[in-house]
């Protein structure tokens, strides 16, 4: 994963709350077995909307991408994190997220800033007032800045460390593989196992 | 085990499946018991370790299922759709190269991931269960510690068996006294996610408790545990009691003889202890509900049958009145229709959440002697086919068939619709499913969240209906 550190691209204002799984990304886009190609799924039923945020320049070549509160609800697919990126979005602020969305993002590269809801009235309102205008994200000081507002954001310690260093999960996992061994040796013997299969 | 504090249901599971504790901000590394594998979110996962030159750690704590895709007619057939086709290759080409259990489609334990973990007897109290499905709160039914997981944490999982997690909060979600007629598992977690809303899971283990909840059936449970992600905790849970036993006993793969003794011994520590403390509590009068449906865009969004659409000029807060009127144009609803004027095109009986044996019994028995309305399109899809093969044996397929309703094969379906089982733009479905989203059945199809009886009943009058109205 490659590291984080800061991202500066143009905000996105999105006035929605309760951005649910299957609005970023409908199920029916879930098929490909890559883990790349999903953009033309992001927010489909709502691309064919000329209105639509992401229809109009400047918003088109957005980076961060600021939503009501309740984003990411529903489903555990990983794919919405993917087609997020593969569109461009390095960033989702919002006021709360849903927690499978947020450790999804953390494991993707994908930054999920948790602001105030105050806060992301004022980006909204920014981001509206003059279309195009830049938020940079620095991820050490946890901020984002547009124009002169400055606010700050929450996101746990551990998946900002491993954000700022790009660390693999596994591989931080694996430096335990004794305490796993270990706990592995101690399991009851009654735990159930998957094979041979089951013959009833 | 000797605990110096009393503790909850949940703490319990997690530190009897802690392999290491993480030092200051770290997290947890969490043993998991039974990985869950499906077509959707495995084949990146594969693709991650095949990359590393890294194995499936515990084949034997693995098992994978064809259910998202699957059609659920004329499964003899090569899938239609090619691209559905190469999902479900891949997970063939994946378990055979990594060495795991697969029960694809027309195989006699194959259905939704989430109705032959329980049925197989994998799912056990106090166990760890993972999948990359957040209806993987079902399995909490059992006293397990069961969530949905990302595509990441599935290759995770694959590689170590484990995952670094931290410790959720919890909530208790008090249900007492005696359900209604006609009210069932499925209106008292409606009931609850109206009641704390989409979000107000966030970051809990729910742990659902009181009388109401101790008479339910395993089923009934797992229609309760199902929906806890709607509520957006990842994980409920429901201590583990007679009832969990007597359906788990002689199932393919629950401990026998000496092994059962011993495990029921240690089930029987699964309990929330006196004095230990939750979160956050929340009550519930059961005697109260009445059968619930959703008229909304989110499951959250829901409102006793008896009542009216609501009226968004009437909500507070700015961002829900403003998600209301979204709703409600999506769902070409005007304030103030009685619920049960709202017409509907089709019905869906089956999914994760509504399609086990009890779900069919109950929809059958009021089926029975009538006939879906004109118009009306049912679709029945059992949630696995040893539930189809239980199903025809009590002669409920002929129910289904004499009332005009669609006796299909097992799979996901209609709930998302990634088979051909779709609604077509601007229909409208009572849906026993578990998701109201947008598009969720189809691209622009509407769906009302209901229970089985609710969905049978709907069926006949072609209107949201409880078996009441039918008198």
């Amino acid at each position: 994963m490659e590291p984080f550190k800061t991202h500066t691209g143009i905000g996105v204002p999105l006035r929605r709350s309760n951005v649910d799984t299957d609005q970023i990304i409908p199920a029916v886009y879930l098929k490909r077995v890559s883990r790349t190609g999903f953009e033309d799924g992001l927010f489909a039923a709502w691309r064919g909307d000329e209105t639509f945020i992401l229809n109009q320049e400047p918003f088109r070549a957005g980076s961060v991408l600021v939503a009501g509160p309740d984003f990411g609800t529903g489903s555990s697919r990983e794919h919405a994190v993917w087609a997020l990126q593969d569109h461009g979005f390095r960033v989702v602020i919002s006021a709360r997220f849903a927690d499978i969305f947020r450790g999804n993002a953390g494991k993707g590269g994908l930054l999920a800033a948790q602001c105030e809801q105050q806060d992301v009235e004022q980006l909204w309102k920014i981001l509206e007032n003059e279309p195009g205008t830049e938020v940079s994200v620095d991820l050490e000081e946890k901020t984002v800045r547009a124009k002169d507002f400055v606010a700050g954001f929450a996101i746990d310690d551990y998946t900002r460390w491993r954000l700022l260093e790009g660390l693999d999960d596994i591989a931080l996992t694996l430096r335990h593989a004794e305490e796993i061994d270990t706990f592995e040796s101690q399991r009851p013997n009654w735990k159930p196992v998957t094979i041979p299969a089951a013959t009833s | 085990m000797t605990a110096s504090r009393p503790r909850t249901l949940a703490e319990k599971v997690w530190e009897a499946h802690t392999v290491r504790r993480g030092e200051g901000a770290e997290p947890d590394l969490l043993y998991i018991d039974l990985h869950l594998v499906h077509e959707v979110t495995s084949p990146q996962a594969f693709d991650g370790l095949r990359l590393a030159g890294r194995k499936v750690r515990r084949p034997d704590l693995t098992i994978a299922t064809e259910d998202h895709n699957v059609p659920t007619v004329d499964i003899d057939l090569p899938i239609a759709d090619p691209v559905s086709r190469t999902q479900v290759d891949t997970l063939r080409r994946n378990c055979k190269e990594f060495g795991i259990r697969l029960h694809p489609m027309g195989d006699a334990e194959q259905g939704i991931v989430h109705v032959i973990g329980p049925q197989l007897g994998l799912t056990q109290p106090g166990t760890t269960v993972v999948c990359g499905d957040s209806h993987t709160s079902t399995h909490g039914a059992f006293g397990a510690m069961a969530f949905g997981i990302g595509t990441s944490e599935v290759e995770h999982v694959l590689a170590t068996q484990t995952l670094p997690l931290r410790p959720f909060k919890t909530m208790a979600i008090n249900v007492d006294g005696v359900l209604g007629e006609s009210v069932t598992a499925k209106d008292i977690i409606l009931a609850v996610i109206a009641k704390i809303g989409t979000g107000g899971g966030q970051g809990y283990v729910l742990e659902y408790r009181g009388s109401a909840i101790r008479a339910l059936s395993m089923e009934a449970r797992m229609t309760v545990c199902n929906m806890s992600i709607e509520a957006g905790a990842r994980a409920g849970m429901i201590a583990p009691d007679e009832i969990t036993y007597a359906y788990l006993k002689d199932r393919p793969h629950a401990p026998k003889g000496a092994d059962w003794d011993a495990a029921v011994a240690n089930w029987n520590e699964l309990r929330t202890d006196e004095g230990a403390e939750f979160d956050a509590e929340v009550h519930l009068d059961a005697a109260a509900l009445t059968p619930f449906v959703t008229w909304g865009t989110n499951p959250g969004q829901g409102l006793p049958l008896g009542e009216n659409v609501p009226d968004p000029e009437a909500i507070a807060d700015e961002n829900e009145r403003i998600a209301a009127e979204k709703a409600l144009s999506y769902m070409d609803l005007k304030p103030g229709t009685p619920l049960r004027e709202i017409t509907v095109d089709t019905v869906f009986l089956g999914s994760c959440t509504n399609g086990r044996i009890e779900d069919l019994r109950a929809a059958a028995g009021v089926l029975a002697g009538r006939k879906v309305a004109g118009g009306v399109r049912m679709l029945v899809v059992p949630g696995s086919m040893r539930v189809r093969a239980a199903a025809e044996a009590e002669g409920l397929d002929k129910v289904f068939a004499d009332a005009g309703a669609e006796w299909r094969q097992a799979g996901c379906s209609m709930c998302l619709g990634m088979n051909p089982d779709q609604l077509q733009p601007g229909e409208r479905s009572a849906s026993t499913s578990n998701r109201n989203f947008e598009g969720r059945q189809g691209k622009g199809g509407r769906t009302h969240l209901v229970s089985p009886l609710v969905a049978a009943a709907t069926a006949v009058r072609g209107t949201l209906s409880s078996p009441e109205d039918l008198n």
